[in-house]
């Protein structure tokens, strides 16, 4: 069969034979967790405990009103020992709440267990993954239960689950996939029970030959869930790219896949939701890739949301004397960090570190109209074009020319002969549209 | 440990390619056509195409000083605009010519729009452009080893006389130094799209349409495409980057139209030639070609 796939896009190198065989194993058990308090997309949250409170491990400790908005909690047992701003991996100085762990964990979530999906409505399920705090796992962090919560002149057909994992040199989603399909599985038929979908549909990249046949193995009795095989192609992944390439739709600009009559979510945050269900296992933890020809001894980790990102680098063997550059996410759309010292959120799936010789310096000559850019962009955009309005402050073009559809996932840059950070200057363009947009209201 | 993290914005990885690469690469993809250039007109043709080169080399690093620019000569775009203006030239051409043909190529092409990436008609071009019009005569003479020659394509508007195919495929046939061989451009041009470094949408269409053109006209397509400048210009020099359109439809408009312009200026005009000022002219019109042109992006409602 002929691997499926959006048109356009680029082939970096995967670089994800470092950590793909190595197996999840659990992280050791921190002593300290920083929790930030906004870990999701959408509204902030207000702080249940205060200092020198005793927590259990999975007890909610912050929540809101709004309906976007996703619950955190406790990632150890322990004692609150203070409420302070910490920088997140997102660059953002929030709130977070500093737990000293106890000597034992204690889970008490208040989150009951359920074996079957049948003893559950769509309302209960949605409820569940809400209160288990669960958001999207590639790293958007937006929160799964409004993902799945249908509006009533709407109607869903697929959940469709992203296993394309592609962002090089990260293998989570791919070892998720290889050592808990049944759990993916089940978490798949929450979602579509919850989303009133009828179908089901997983994709992955060809070069994830072992996560392939797991999933076609876990689903081989499931008459409405299929494996789709995806062509091995930057971004595969983009939820636009993978509804393109499984169900040949357009999701409309400005809209959502659920104009389109489908949902998107992650592998891992499938997984996520069956032990939320079954386990009564809130959001508290998740794997994670600590990557990079900078790493000594490369590695999947599972680890306790909170934990010092240091750490885990030096559970992976720490970094080597030339490690450069070090990128929460994968290399294309992650963030650089100045430091080590910042706590791993919901969304963080990945610890990339470059070293010296794999970082250029990028000194960007002019712009030849060579269109690598124009043919690369998985939106159809004209990147070259966009930048230069971006530069003149040139609004209105910048709004003729579609710049709200760009994706931000940084094949224009990642193909640009002359080094020309286009990406960037099309971030800026989408701020410039923003902003006077906000200005009309 | 180093404590200094480099940080910056995605994306944290870049293909390897470059405008230098890319450049050089042109270069490379000329030399099977720099090499018909010595067989069929030796030494004369070698003297011509370094004075041209340097000429164009020398033109930028003096502009570039004097506009207290980066001194960009080893991205290999100067050495290809001197190359491309040789091809263009009669080999009887004299040195002081060719090296003036340069001087403005790069100068009056290049230069005072602003450098690489900034000008919107090919650099070559102009230069040719310059000398056709400045100096008719030396750039319609075609003496090889003192014998004059008329090119296939004035020998067919002037005499009507047809050359033999085969001759006009390799090159043995009169005229300037490198569009007399289809055969190695196109070997060249194998080379460039194998790299991916050259689109093949603006040669496909222009020689196309003139070979349409031609046909349709009741004239030999076949000989059309292969005589004078068609194959030089529309495989090298109506798909440089920075003067032709970026979007796909944009450069078949742009192919087509270089091409119909030929033809008209072939047939009815009063050159025996039109592949330069054809592409001359396209790249006038290129900003609007990229402005009507622009794709339907993915979810976009027009």
């Amino acid at each position: 069969m002929k691997a499926l796939t959006f048109k356009q896009g680029i082939h970096p190198e995967y670089n994800k034979e470092l950590t793909k065989d190595k197996p999840l194993k659990n992280a050791k058990r921190p002593e300290e967790v920083i929790i930030p308090l906004k870990q999701h997309i959408g509204a902030p949250l207000k702080v249940l405990v205060k200092k020198g409170d005793q927590v259990d491990l999975g007890q909610k400790i912050a929540d809101g009103d709004s309906f976007v908005c996703a619950p955190i909690h406790a990632s150890v047992s322990g004692t609150v020992k203070e409420i302070r701003k910490v920088t997140d991996p997102g660059g953002n100085i929030v709130d977070a709440v500093v737990i000293e762990a106890a000597e034992e964990d204690k889970l008490n979530s208040g989150l009951e267990k359920h074996d079957s999906l049948d003893e559950l409505d769509p309302a209960e399920i949605r409820n569940i993954i809400r209160e288990a705090g669960i958001v999207g796992m590639g790293g958007a962090m937006f929160p799964t239960h409004v993902k799945v919560s249908i509006p009533e002149d709407k109607s869903v057909d697929y959940v469709i689950l992203n296993g394309a994992e592609c962002e090089p040199y990260l293998t989570v989603d791919h070892r998720v996939m290889v050592e808990r399909p049944k759990s993916i599985v089940f978490g798949l038929k929450a979602l579509m029970k919850a989303a009133g979908a009828p179908g089901g549909f997983i994709g992955i990249e060809e070069n994830k030959p072992e996560a392939i046949e797991s999933m076609q193995d876990a689903v081989e009795d499931d008459k409405n869930i299929e494996v789709k095989v995806l062509e091995t192609k930057y971004p595969q992944g983009g939820e636009k790219m993978l509804i393109e390439a499984i169900l040949g739709r357009e999701v409309p600009a400005g809209g959502l896949p659920l104009d389109v009559g489908v949902v998107v979510n992650n592998t891992s945050t499938a997984a996520a939701v069956a032990d939320a269900i079954r386990d009564g296992k809130p959001f508290y933890e998740r794997s994670i890739s600590i990557t990079g020809h900078g790493i000594n001894s490369p590695q999947n980790l599972i680890y306790r949301i909170g934990t010092n990102i240091g750490d885990l680098v030096e559970e992976a063997g720490g970094l080597k004397d030339n490690a450069a550059k070090v990128i929460t996410g994968g290399p294309m759309m992650g963030k650089a960090q100045k430091s080590l010292n910042i706590p791993g959120v919901k969304g963080t799936s990945g610890i990339l570190v470059l070293v010296r010789d794999e970082v250029e310096d990028y000194e960007p000559s002019p712009c030849i109209n060579c269109a690598r850019c124009v043919d690369a962009c998985p939106m159809f955009l004209m990147p070259t074009q966009l930048a230069n309005y971006a530069k003149n402050n040139m609004v209105d073009e910048l709004e003729e020319w579609q710049v709200l559809s760009c994706v931000e996932c940084g094949s224009c840059s990642f193909v640009c002969p002359a080094k020309i950070p286009l990406v960037h200057h099309l971030r800026l363009g989408k701020a410039q549209v923003m902003a006077k947009k906000r200005e009309e209201n | 440990m180093n404590n200094e993290l480099i940080v910056t914005s995605s994306p944290h990885v870049r293909s390897q390619d470059s405008v230098k690469k890319i450049m050089w690469s042109v270069v490379i993809a000329l030399l099977p056509a720099v090499f018909a250039a010595v067989y069929f007109f030796q030494a004369r043709a070698i003297s011509v195409i370094l004075t041209a080169v340097a000429g164009a080399v020398l033109t930028e690093y003096i502009f570039q000083r004097i506009r207290k620019k980066k001194i960009t000569i080893k991205d290999g775009s100067a050495v290809v605009t001197g190359l491309l203006l040789a091809l263009t030239l009669p080999p009887s051409i004299p040195l002081w010519t060719a090296f003036f043909g340069s001087v403005v190529a790069i100068g009056l092409g290049k230069q005072v729009f602003g450098g690489i990436g900034q000008n919107p008609f090919n650099p070559a071009l102009v230069g040719r452009a310059f000398l056709t019009a400045s100096y008719p005569v030396l750039m319609t003479t075609w003496t090889v080893d003192g014998v004059s020659s008329a090119t296939p394509l004035s020998q067919m508007k002037m005499e009507g006389i047809a050359t033999d195919t085969w001759n006009l495929f390799v090159g043995q046939i009169g005229g300037s130094l490198g569009e007399t061989s289809a055969l190695a451009l196109l070997l060249g041009f194998a080379y460039l799209l194998y790299k991916g470094y050259v689109n093949w949408r603006i040669p496909l269409a222009m020689v196309g349409t003139v070979f349409l053109g031609a046909f349709a006209f009741g004239t030999d397509p076949i000989f059309h495409i292969f005589a004078g400048g068609l194959m030089l210009g529309a495989l090298f020099m109506a798909t440089d980057m920075v003067s032709s359109p970026t979007t796909k439809l944009g450069r078949w408009i742009f192919g087509i139209g270089a091409g119909v312009l030929v033809v008209v200026i072939r047939l009815w005009g009063g050159y025996p030639e039109g592949v330069m000022y054809s592409i001359l002219l396209m790249n006038t019109a290129v900003p609007l070609i990229n402005r009507y042109t622009r794709p339907r992006s993915l979810g976009e409602v027009k």
